[in-house]
């Protein structure tokens, strides 16, 4: 029963969202008040009710219902509850319709909170909204329904690839969708704004908490999956330029562009067009992403559920709204009239530079990523990896960190250069020091990272200094998010830099008592063990670990899983205030003896720390921005009531 | 099958060393010489695993990676430079086996991109602030 709910419940959402869509357009073009005041209603209902099938999805991998073909191929009795549950978007199907969820429930968000916008501007918004969700859901219910039947049931499931189970991956996928969906909720908002030819900065107010959130979301998704990607592939390496990789770093790229350029409209009125186009695109880019990681059509090592026939149907919808989009970005285009104007050398003029250098950077990943199949198109086969965006991207990233160095230093509208110059004494002093520190390592360091390092150290000087001289308890939270975010970035390419340049590697074959030393620790092998968990069976090494007096034991795994079989290698890491020990067991050599890989890293966490602290810096200014929103709200409703003077 | 056709052909011309105990040393283990490694490494990351899901043969748990790093670091102990072994496997195995694409007539748009990109950036940018400063 729960299955057959489920889908009367998602047929119910999908026709609320063609009513939505029709009641959006009639009432906007026939100035129809009644059917206007409508649209948000049924907007609510419609997120509801998606949430509901997406609830019963959830339901049905918690019972392992068996007699869903869903289920049945993704589940199994035995898994651990929490992974039951991930499962249910954990494969093509089921993380559809997450998709759409979060879809609805965006949907239903702004119909109930958002009051600032011409309220036409919002039911158009709403409309746009609902013309996405159709998309998804004729896609659900005409090619991927995830309540589809299976008789008779077998006796159990398939399971869930061992890869995936871990709690981090459990929230992995909805993190990056949160993401996604929020760039469609700025793509719709700027869809509003088009066609009610309102591109103004009540817009761009309205439309930045969703740039900011989804950003937010897709930062914590990227920092978490290349986390992920680091310990459990088992081999040191955290980013692989690798296509699924590249399909959230893409709208990752969009998102931080597009946030820089809406504070520009929000608070000088400011980079109009360029908004809304970065708007468009930062959609594009969510949707080329999910069309890469759900079709399959380029190789990847994080492909778990691809469906290449599935594939057409998500390049026709991302064909029919971009190219959509684009044409009416290309007839309204002319009618948003010239926003404020600006200086060469001012705050508009630097994050001018910032959208540049992003989008370049963007673009490069774009193309770099379809390449390989434009090449097949010609009858050439080809790789592109990171040699290629080590070499195009990396001068261009450390462009990008000079810039952002200057960045909040500059005064809006008009600034002089020689004042700014100034203001940058402390960071070039400290670019200066990290070279002189660095000069006894030079000869082994590439010039990537040393540059890296040294632009870091520039960079976390700069970035705080728009907090010199304020008084510290009166900054606004969205000021402290800036700083955090922007010292996050320099705390996170100081960790890449040092990966870079300093890793230890060994590759050995020990007997059992003997041992070898691997950057400042000596790794003995005390030798191997049986390893049990809930679902899987396995090997530990045993080693002893030390570094000037102190002993540490770490135990990487071979483990086996049975449903589906797979055998996985389960690093064990020790993580310390410089760096990370990496160690990693291998197979048993014919002559007894086992092999190790062990690396240590130094400075390697900050890549992970830098991650989080720009989210932290998102979630600030999220919260600082929606904050002052929210009390300036308050006090104008007060002085209306007479309350105040 | 056809998907799994070129991987195996690929595999069969191996060289029949790649199966002998010493060179299954080179696999999971390091030349002595640091100089000789960090060449080995530099050209490994480089390096597409044929048989796997886009990773390189230096972070591969696959067999074939295994035999190609094994005689990548066979090949640089006995004094080759990278730029013959890569050269020599691109003569076997195509393009497809490096993620440097060799500048072609085939790769010239990729390496141009970013130039392209970045000159159309600085030309848009350069525009939109002169007129603004009108």
């Amino acid at each position: 029963m729960i299955a057959e709910t489920g889908l009367v419940l998602l047929w119910l959402a999908a026709s609320l969202a063609l009513l939505q869509l029709a009641m959006a357009i009639i009432g906007l073009r026939f100035d129809r008040a009644d059917i206007i005041s409508a649209v948000r209603p049924v907007a609510i209902v419609q997120g509801l009710l998606t949430a509901l099938a997406m609830g019963a999805l959830i339901l049905l991998f918690a019972r392992t219902d068996l007699s869903v073909l869903l289920v049945a191929e993704n589940s199994n009795v035995a898994k651990p509850m929490l992974y039951k549950i991930a499962g249910a978007w954990g494969n093509h199907e089921g993380s559809m319709l997450l998709w759409v969820t979060i879809l609805g429930l965006s949907g239903a968000g702004i119909a109930l909170f958002e009051r600032r916008l011409a309220e036409r501007t919002l039911i158009a918004t709403l409309g746009a909204q609902a013309l996405i969700s159709i998309g998804f859901f004729a896609f659900l219910l005409l090619s991927s329904n995830p309540f589809a039947r299976i008789w008779p049931p077998p006796a159990d499931g398939r399971g869930l690839n061992p890869l995936l189970q871990d709690p981090g991956l459990a929230f992995h996928p909805p993190t990056l969708y949160f993401g996604y969906v929020g760039l469609s909720v700025a793509f719709s908002f700027a869809v509003g704004a088009l066609v009610m030819r309102d591109v103004t900065p009540a817009f761009a107010r309205a439309m930045r908490p969703w740039a900011l959130g989804a950003w937010l979301f897709l930062t914590l998704g990227i920092t978490a999956g290349s986390y992920w990607a680091y310990y459990e592939l088992g081999w040191g390496g955290w980013w692989f330029w690798d296509p699924v990789e590249n399909a959230s770093l893409m709208p990752w790229l969009a998102a931080t562009a597009l946030l820089h350029s809406v504070t520009v409209l929000a608070t000088r009125d400011g980079l109009r067009a360029w908004t809304v186009m970065l708007a468009v695109v930062a959609f594009s880019m969510s949707m080329i992403g999910t069309f890469l990681v759900r079709s399959g059509v380029l190789t990847s090592v994080h492909a778990f559920a691809v469906d290449p026939e599935r594939g057409s149907f998500l390049l026709a919808l991302l064909a029919l709204y971009i190219g959509g989009a684009l044409a009416l970005f290309a007839l309204r285009i002319g009618s948003v009239r010239q926003g404020a104007l600006f200086d060469p050398v001012s705050r508009e003029a630097g994050l001018v530079l910032n959208n540049l250098l992003l989008s370049v950077i963007l673009g490069v990943v774009l193309i770099g990523t379809l390449y390989p199949l434009v090449a097949q198109g010609m009858g050439v086969q080809l790789s592109v990896g990171k040699p290629f965006f080590d070499k195009t991207i990396g001068p261009v990233a450390l462009i990008l960190m000079v810039a952002l160095a200057f960045g909040p230093l500059l005064r809006w509208r008009s600034d002089d250069p020689r004042a700014l110059l100034r203001r940058m004494r402390a960071p070039v002093a400290a670019a200066l020091f990290a070279l002189g520190m660095l000069v006894p390592f030079a000869r082994g360091i590439s010039v990537l990272p040393l540059i890296g390092l040294i632009l870091a150290a520039a960079l976390a000087v700069a970035s705080i200094l728009p907090l010199w001289g304020r008084n510290l308890r009166r900054t606004p939270l969205f000021t402290w998010g800036m700083v955090i975010a922007h010292l996050g970035v320099a705390v996170a390419v100081a960790g890449m830099a040092s990966e870079s340049a300093f890793t230890r590697e060994r590759l050995v074959a020990l007997h059992i008592g003997q041992g070898v030393q691997v950057g400042p620790y000596r790794v003995g092998f005390a030798g191997v063990r049986p390893e049990v968990g809930d679902n899987w069976s396995g090997i530990g090494g045993v080693l002893t670990v030390s570094r000037g007096g102190e002993t540490v034991t770490l135990i990487p795994q071979q483990r086996y899983f049975s449903d589906p079989v797979t055998t996985t290698n389960e690093s064990a890491i020790l993580t310390v205030a410089d760096g990370q020990l990496y160690t990693v067991l291998g197979e048993r050599n014919p002559d007894g003896r086992w092999q190790l890989r062990l690396w240590w890293k130094p400075l390697v966490t900050l890549i992970w720390l830098g991650g989080g602290m720009m989210a932290l810096g998102g979630l600030l200014a999220l919260i600082g921005r929606v904050g002052r929103e929210w009390r300036t709200k308050r006090r104008r409703r007060r002085i209306e009531m007479g309350y105040l003077p | 099958m056809k998907r799994l056709a070129l991987p195996l052909t690929l595999l069969a011309a191996l060289p029949a060393t790649a199966q002998t105990g010493d060179s299954d040393r080179y696999a999971y283990s390091q030349l002595r010489d640091p100089a000789q490694e960090a060449k080995a490494r530099d050209l490994m990351e480089e390096l597409r695993c044929l048989v796997c899901q886009g990773q390189s043969i230096a972070d591969s748990d696959a067999d074939m990676a295994a035999d190609m790093r094994a005689l990548v670091r066979e090949r640089i102990a006995a004094g080759e430079k990278p730029d013959d072994i890569r050269r020599w496997l691109i003569e076997r195995y195509g393009d497809y086996v490096t993620y440097d694409p060799p500048l072609g007539w085939a790769t010239a748009p990729l390496w141009l991109a970013p130039f392209l990109l970045l000159g159309a950036g600085i030309w848009l940018a350069t525009r939109s602030i002169r007129r603004r400063r009108r």
